[in-house]
Formats: structure tokens, sequence, C-alpha cells
């Protein structure tokens, strides 16, 4: 078997727009199946920077390279096919408002498999269950709660089992209780597939509870990236101030439930899904 | 106020619209190769096809009728007043066709579906754009230029002729109506003038400028929603410019394609 490379590399990653740069050359490796947060503080670039990872931007310089691929390479088609591989649950939903509930989750297995209808049914109804909207399902997104809307969003980017899922503050507008489901779903998504995540999240217990690594990034520039104990004791006031500005207790940081190795995962995930190259 | 830009000279400014004009035929072209492309290229959704054409053809035909019937109306009233002046009332029948397979017909059904659907396409897609739903259509790997942009294009260059049929149809029946029942013309002199000066090259200069239109007319209210940009304030610019531009459009290509397909002089 071929040397671990990493799923994503990024490489000195610049956006500007117009006259303004928001990421100032970032450099971020993310291993198959590990789970990596970022925290940061508003407008620091985190939704612009994942945007990038599945070529919703195009970056004004610098590499991303997935699987081995650099995206911005690749043509209409190639971009199209690769982009069965990721999923995305957006900060604001992005739910299709001409369609219910249900529709929305089902759509990308309509898209993207031949599965009978039945089937879609059945899968799609269970991802809304596991995220406690199933009562939800014959509504349309304007006739429900952002925070219900969110969770629909989840499962629509989770009902595909995509190789690399990224969430964008999925737990913003949720209630506690929630808040840990949704973690928990994002761990079993990885337990169970081998999915690599990005989690962008301001919620600091379920960062450092889900994280592999954590990388803060603050005004387009990554300032920290390590495991949750290596960011905690990072020597930078940047982020220990955000640390301590969330309130919560760096001891209750440090203990974390236990978690099964991302190598061994890799693996599920490599079996999964068998592509050449 | 710190650090405001230099004032640009004057004559740079003067170009702006030049070069803004420029950019756009390159946006308008690009997207519209980008639709040939795609509109080739499989998964063919045939019920996201059969929604637009029932949003474009289906829910417009009240509206064109309504204009057919009162365009054909007013036009033989003054036609026969006009014509009257020297004896010629009798050709009442014929000038009517003729205006409204070649010009009445296309361009305004065309405006019609720019102020109804046009305007309609902008604000979906502009909204769409604004709160993610195009990039969550690429993240499912659906191109939103051939699951959106395709069928809309498609709609227009299909319902537009049709459309325009109806509105020559209805409105020579409007011609009639006042023609025959209230200025006592004599209807088989109504219907041979019609036969008599309508050649084929009338109708077929109706149908090129209604595929035309109903073309541009779309590509341009997908554009403007498509790339809409600036939230709520961006989706009602974008409307707007849709609807001012897709008309602009209409009246340009009516004299482009006009002077290439008669022959005067
Ligand atoms: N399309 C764009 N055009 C211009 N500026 C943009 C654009 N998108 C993002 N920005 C700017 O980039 C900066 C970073 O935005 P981004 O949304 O990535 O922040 P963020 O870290 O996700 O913040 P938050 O935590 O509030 O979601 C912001 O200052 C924003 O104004
Ligand atoms: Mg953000």
């Amino acid at each position: 078997m071929a040397t671990e490379e990493p799923h994503v590399k990024v490489e000195k990653l610049v956006k500007v727009y117009g006259d303004r740069t928001v990421l100032h050359g970032v450099d971020v490796t993310i291993d198959r199946a590990d789970t990596l947060v970022f925290i940061g503080g508003s407008g620091a670039g985190k939704s612009t920077l994942v945007r990038h990872l599945i070529a919703l931007e195009r970056p004004t310089s610098g590499r991303i390279v997935v699987d081995g691929v650099d995206i911005a390479s690749l043509n209409d088609v190639e971009l199209n096919k690769a982009r069965r591989r990721f999923g995305m649950v957006f900060q604001k939903y992005a739910l299709f408002d001409s369609m219910t509930n249900f529709d929305n989750v089902a759509f990308p297995l309509r898209e993207q498999t031949k599965l009978s209808e039945r089937d879609i049914r059945e899968r799609a109804m269970a991802k809304l269950k596991d995220l406690g909207v199933e009562h939800a399902a014959k509504l349309t997104p304007a006739q429900i709660s952002g925070g219900m809307a969110k969770r629909v969003g989840i499962a629509r980017a989770l009902v595909m089992e995509p190789e690399l899922l990224i969430y964008d503050e999925p737990t913003s507008g949720l209630d506690p209780v929630t808040s840990r489901t949704v973690d928990d779903l994002i761990e079993e998504m990885r337990e169970k597939f081998g999915v690599t995540s990005v989690v962008i999240t301001h919620d600091m217990v379920s960062a450092f509870d889900i994280a592999d690594q954590i990388a803060m990034l603050i005004r387009g520039r990554v300032v920290a990236q390590g495991t949750p104990a290596e960011v905690l004791a990072v020597d930078n006031e940047d982020v220990q101030k955000f640390i301590r500005a969330s309130g919560v207790e760096a001891s209750r940081l440090a203990t974390r439930r236990p978690r099964k190795d991302s190598r061994a995962l890799a693996a599920v995930a490599r079996a999964r899904a068998p592509r050449g190259g | 106020m710190p650090d405001e830009p230099p004032p640009r000279p004057a004559w740079a400014r003067a170009l702006d619209p030049a070069r803004a004009f420029v950019e756009e035929v390159g946006t308008l072209g690009d997207l519209a190769l980008k639709t040939f492309v795609w509109a080739l290229r499989p998964p063919y959704r045939f019920n996201v096809m059969v929604a637009q054409l029932e949003f474009v053809g289906v829910q417009s035909v009240f509206l064109v009728g309504l204009v057919g019937l009162f365009t054909g109306m007013v036009f033989a009233v003054q036609t026969i007043y006009g014509f009257r002046r020297f004896g010629a009332e009798n050709m009442v029948g014929g000038v009517v066709s003729l205006t409204l397979s070649r010009e009445m017909a296309p361009v305004l059904t065309a405006i019609m579906v720019a102020a109804r659907a046009g305007s309609g396409m902008a604000a979906e897609l502009g909204n769409m754009r604004a709160s993610e739903q195009i990039d969550a259509l690429e993240t499912m790997a659906v191109n939103p230029v051939q699951y959106l942009v395709v069928p809309r294009v498609f709609a227009g260059l299909v319902m537009v002729p049709v459309l325009s049929l109806l509105f020559f149809l209805v409105g020579l029946g409007g011609a009639w109506i006042v023609g025959v029942y209230g200025l006592s013309l004599d209807p088989g002199i109504f219907a041979d003038r019609i036969r008599t000066m309508l050649e084929p090259g009338d109708l077929t200069q109706g149908l090129v400028k209604s595929l035309v239109f109903g073309f541009s007319v779309a590509l341009i209210a997908c554009r403007h929603g498509f790339y809409a940009s600036g939230g709520a304030v961006g989706v009602g610019q974008a409307t707007t410019r849709a609807v001012v531009w897709s008309v602009v459009g209409v009246f340009v290509l009516d004299y482009a394609i006009t002077s290439i397909l008669t022959p005067v002089g």
C-alpha cells in the first residue's frame, strides 16, 4: 500500500476580493478519517477557506490538493465528478426552498444514485429521523425554524455518506442537547464510514470533543494547528485569549471522549471507495 | 476621509459604459456557450424542463391572448382610419396580418414574456444565489447551469414562438371582429386580402424573430439572476436589469433580424 498521503492539502492559499486580502497564505493538511476543527473570530476567513476545499471559490494563488489532485486543474466535468465525494453543511442552510424538506434530503440521492424511489425514501427519512426532524419532512424550508433548517441541511449532507464532509457551524443556533447529537453524528460518520471531516465552530466544548486537529484562524492566517492538547498548551496570546473568552474550563476541554484511531478508519474509507492512482 | 482613491480622469470615466458593455456581451456569450454545452450532456431532467415550459408558456397564455386581441383590434381601427383616406380600407386584413406576423406578435410576446417570466426567473435565481442554493447544487455535483439555466432558456426558445403564434391568431381574430362586425367590412374581402398579401416569408420572419427573442430574453434573465450579488438589494436590481435589458435586447435584435431578412430598396 502506498505511503499515507493527506486527504486534503492546502498550500500557501491566498484569496483576494477586490482590494481586500481575506486569506494570507494558509497552509493546512488534513489526514484521511481525521476531524479538523477550525476555530477563530467572526470574519477571520473560515467559511472562505472551506469553500475553497470543494472549489466553490478559486484561489487567487496557492494550491488545494485533494486525494493528490490539484482541484484548480480540473475542468467542469471532472470537478462535477470529484464533488460526488464531497458534502457540505452550509452556515445558512442553503436548502432549496422550492422543495419540501424531504425532497431536499432525497435530492442528492436522486441525482447521484440509481436507487429506487423506495430506497431513497427509506434512507432520507432515516437521516431526518437521526436529526429529529422527520415530522418536518412534508413542510418546506420556509415553514420551519432556523434550528430545524440547520438539521435538515445536515441530513442532506450526510445522506450521501461522502468521503469528505464540511460543516460550516453545524451547531450554531441549536440547543445544547441537539448540539451534542450533532457532535455524535459527526463522530458516527467518521467511525462508520471513515469520513474526513472539516468543522467550523464557535462551540469550544464541541471543538475539543470531536477534533483530531484544531486549527485557529485569525485575520486570514492560521496561527496555531495541532491536537487539542497541543492547542490548549500553545504559547500564543490570541489563542489563549480565545479559549479563555469561551468561558469553558481548560480542564473540561482536556477531557475527551474515547475515539477510534484515524489510521484504522482510513482503511475503512479506502475499502469503501476504491479508486485508481 | 482617509485614503479616498484619487479621482480618475474624465476620459477614463467616459469610456466606462463602453467597457461595461463589452464585458456584458462577454458574460452573456460565456453563459450562452455553457448553456449549449450543458444542454447536450446527460442527464436530461424532463420534469424540470416541463415545469419551466409550464411557467413560461402555459401561465402566459391568458396574458398574451389578451394583449394580442386588443393589439389586433386597435390595429384594425387605425388601419381602416388611415386607409379610408385613399379608399383602400379593403386592404385592412392584409396589412394587419403582415404587421402582426412580422413585428407585433414576436416583439410584443417577447416583451410580455420578459415582464412576466423573465422577471420571475431573475428573482428566483438571484435568491438562490444569495442564499447559497446555487453553491449547494454545485457541492451535490449538479451543474447549476445545467439544472437551472438550460431548462429556462429552452422554455423561452420553445414557448415564445408558440405564444407568438397565439398572439398572431388572436390578433387577427380581433381585427376581424372590429373590421367585419364593428366597421362592416366585407368578410370575404378581408380574408382574401390576408391570403393574397401574406407570404410564407412573413411567417418565417416572425418565427425566426420569436426564436431569437425567446432565447435572448430567457438568457438575459438567467444571467442577471444567476450572477446576482449583494443580498436582497442585489436581487431587486437583478430583476430590474433583467427586464430592462431583455426588452432593449428585443428591439436591437428586431432591427438586426429585420434588416437581414427584409429586402428593401
Ligand atoms: N464574495 C466576497 N466578496 C468580498 N468579500 C468577501 C466575500 N466573501 C467573504 N468576504 C470577506 O471575507 C472575510 C471572511 O469572511 P468569512 O465568511 O470567510 O468569515 P468567517 O470566518 O466564516 O466568519 P463567521 O464566523 O462570521 O462566519 C469577511 O471580512 C468578508 O467580508
Ligand atoms: Mg462563516
